[in-house]
């Protein structure tokens, strides 16, 4: 049975009138957050160091440069180990390519360079800190840090492909900072036409 | 202010007074005015005569969307009948001497957990006036094990978890299922190619289509109300940004343009608006920006700090939402301003078509359950194990 509009002006009027004390405020407080941090412009978020307020991304031309199509490097062969060490780590929360992790993008770039025939898939991870698709994003900006500092290096953007894995596929599964490192990470993998020879 | 307030009270007093016997739209909920979220009491109903699975079933279908049990005597309704071979039952108002009846009514075909949910969509309905969502489906993210490299299934499955069948059978990473508004139908991420494409999955003949396989990252398909655009997340042209495509196909439309990672599109329900998650400098904030293009919006989440994963409610009013610090909460704000409320842990939230029930995922050990919350009375319950070890990344279809 719908209620008539009669109804509902009565309603309101014993709303109002036997509500509780909540119905007179303006609004509800917002609950305290524990660790949270109302209105701040930081993520700060527990253990890791603050992130650095010029995150480089903006500055960056080497950004905003078209992707290839993914059927391109379909049927090439993809090393994996190849770039093992030269796996870049990230900061929480944070697609910055830090100085200290540049010269192994260095080290893919050299070896692009010297194998023209040969492309490279970033790959971008996250730890399991934060939502799936926020996560995904994040991984994907990752891989895409990753890409300009290539192309800043001098690679052709066609030859950089990017690939985020969100936090699927951690490298460690524990659940502790030393794992959460682990996992914010930025890995190549080597994509070698199949024609060539190995 | 106090006077007027006593004027207005005495006068509404006797007003009442006069006219309760028609108070019986006493329980519904107020929309017009809003409501605080979380502090809603539950519509005290009695259940009596019903046993096993359609008792479980209507206990907890009410429950979800804002019912509690107690004796018949302190019931604002009285629920009766019974399930021998057949669901039958009627709802009571002890308190309309006149007509008391509001609902009386018998079921029968199918099995009789359907015919519990379809009594419980007929009590909702003829307690409050609003549809009921017991016959609902959602579907989800389904994680086969904890070592399956990342590997899962998309499934639907009843809003309560029963009934589940698999979406997908590729073993392959799977991500962020979304209904197209009206149809059974799916557009998700799958990892089938070797890489993130969207597919567009037709679960009435079970085809599927590659909707979206662009260079880089192609994530998180929402489609619009009308299920005419999708908007999604790619990289394809160096960042990751905010996308609106036909769903028959084309050059899709460019809506942001910014190195930061924008993620998780939602549709306003008259398709005017997009909301997404944002990052300004290190600041994450929910934004809105009109769906044809045009100059993003923030969406004040108050205090609650770092949204993501938003949803909009079908009736336009409220936006629910991540929030992260430290752990992560349930929020909903309103859409035209005001605080965000936290509701309970978890996270990804999607709206059931009554915009008051929301379904999420929560962490347990290494894993995920989705649950369901009543957001007017913060009553919360937990659905059934859909398959696999984690579920998450629910959509409830509308």
């Amino acid at each position: 049975m719908k209620p008539t509009k009669f109804a509902k002006l009565l309603l309101l009027g014993l709303v109002l009138n036997l509500a509780a004390v909540g119905c007179h405020k303006h609004t509800q407080g917002v609950t305290d957050i524990p660790n949270g941090i109302a209105g701040s412009g930081t993520n700060d978020l527990g253990t890791t160091p603050g992130l650095t307020s010029n995150n480089g991304i903006s500055d960056s031309p080497f950004g905003g440069t078209p992707i290839t199509d993914p059927e391109k490097y379909k049927n090439y062969s993809r090393n994996p180990d190849i770039f093992k060490s030269d796996t870049v780590h990230f900061a929480f929360d944070s697609s910055v390519v830090k100085d200290e992790e540049k010269p192994k993008a260095s080290t893919v770039a050299d070896y692009l360079k010297s194998n023209s025939e040969d492309a490279v898939e970033v790959e971008g991870h996250c730890d399991e800190r934060g939502t799936e698709e926020y996560n995904r994003s994040l991984g994907e900006r990752r891989a895409l840090a990753l890409r300009e500092e290539l192309i800043r290096l001098g690679i052709d953007a066609g030859k950089v492909v990017t690939i985020s894995y969100g936090k699927d596929r951690p490298e460690d599964p524990g659940h502790d900072e030393s794992a959460w490192k682990q996992n914010r990470r930025g890995v190549f993998v080597l994509l070698t036409p199949p024609t060539k020879t190995q | 202010m106090k006077h007027n307030l006593s004027a207005l009270r005495i006068f509404v007093s006797l007003a009442c007074l006069a006219a309760y016997p028609l108070l019986i739209a006493q329980e519904e909920l107020n929309v017009e005015r809003g409501y605080t979220p979380g502090q809603v009491k539950p519509i005290p109903v009695s259940l009596s005569g019903f046993s096993g699975e359609v008792e479980q079933v209507l206990k907890f279908d009410l429950y979800v969307v804002g019912f509690a049990f107690t004796e018949p005597d302190a019931a604002h309704y009285q629920i009766s009948g019974s399930n021998n071979g057949n669901v039958q039952g009627r709802v009571t108002d002890p308190h309309n001497k006149a007509t008391p009846t509001l609902l009386s009514k018998g079921y029968s075909g199918a099995t009789l957990r359907r015919q519990a949910h379809a009594f419980a969509d007929d009590i909702v309905f003829a307690i409050t006036g609003k549809k009921g969502i017991a016959q609902t489906k959602i579907a989800c993210k389904v994680l086969s094990s904890s070592a399956s490299e990342g590997n899962g299934e998309i499934y639907v499955a009843d809003f309560d978890g029963h009934n589940p069948q698999a979406v997908t059978r590729d073993g392959t990473i799977v991500a962020a299922p979304c209904w197209v508004p009206g149809h059974l139908a799916l557009y998700y991420t799958s990892y089938k190619l070797h890489h993130p494409d969207i597919f567009y999955h037709n679960l009435s003949t079970g085809a599927r289509r590659i909707f979206a396989r662009y260079g880089g990252s192609n994530m998180s398909p929402a489609p619009s109300p009308d299920g005419n655009e999708v908007a999604m997340i790619l990289s394809k042209d160096g960042w990751t940004d905010l996308y609106v495509g036909s769903a028959g196909g084309g050059s899709p439309l460019r809506l942001t343009k910014t190195p930061q990672d924008e993620s998780s599109p939602c549709w306003s329900p008259d398709g005017r608006w997009i909301c997404y998650a944002s990052k300004e400098r290190e600041r994450r904030s929910l934004c809105k920006i009109p769906a044809s293009g045009g100059t993003p919006e923030r969406i004040p989440t108050g205090g609650m700090p770092n949204p993501t994963e938003p949803d909009w409610s079908p009736d336009g009013k409220w936006i629910a939402f991540t929030s992260q610090a430290g752990g992560f909460s349930i929020c909903v704000v309103p859409v035209g301003g005001g605080p965000a409320t936290q509701l309970v842990e978890g996270e990804d939230p999607s709206w059931a078509p009554n915009s008051r029930t929301l379904i999420y995922a929560r962490r347990q050990g290494g894993r995920y359950v989705l649950s369901l919350l009543d957001v007017p009375t913060k009553q919360i319950k937990d659905v059934s194990r859909i398959s696999g070890s984690s579920n998450s990344q629910p959509s409830w279809a509308r």
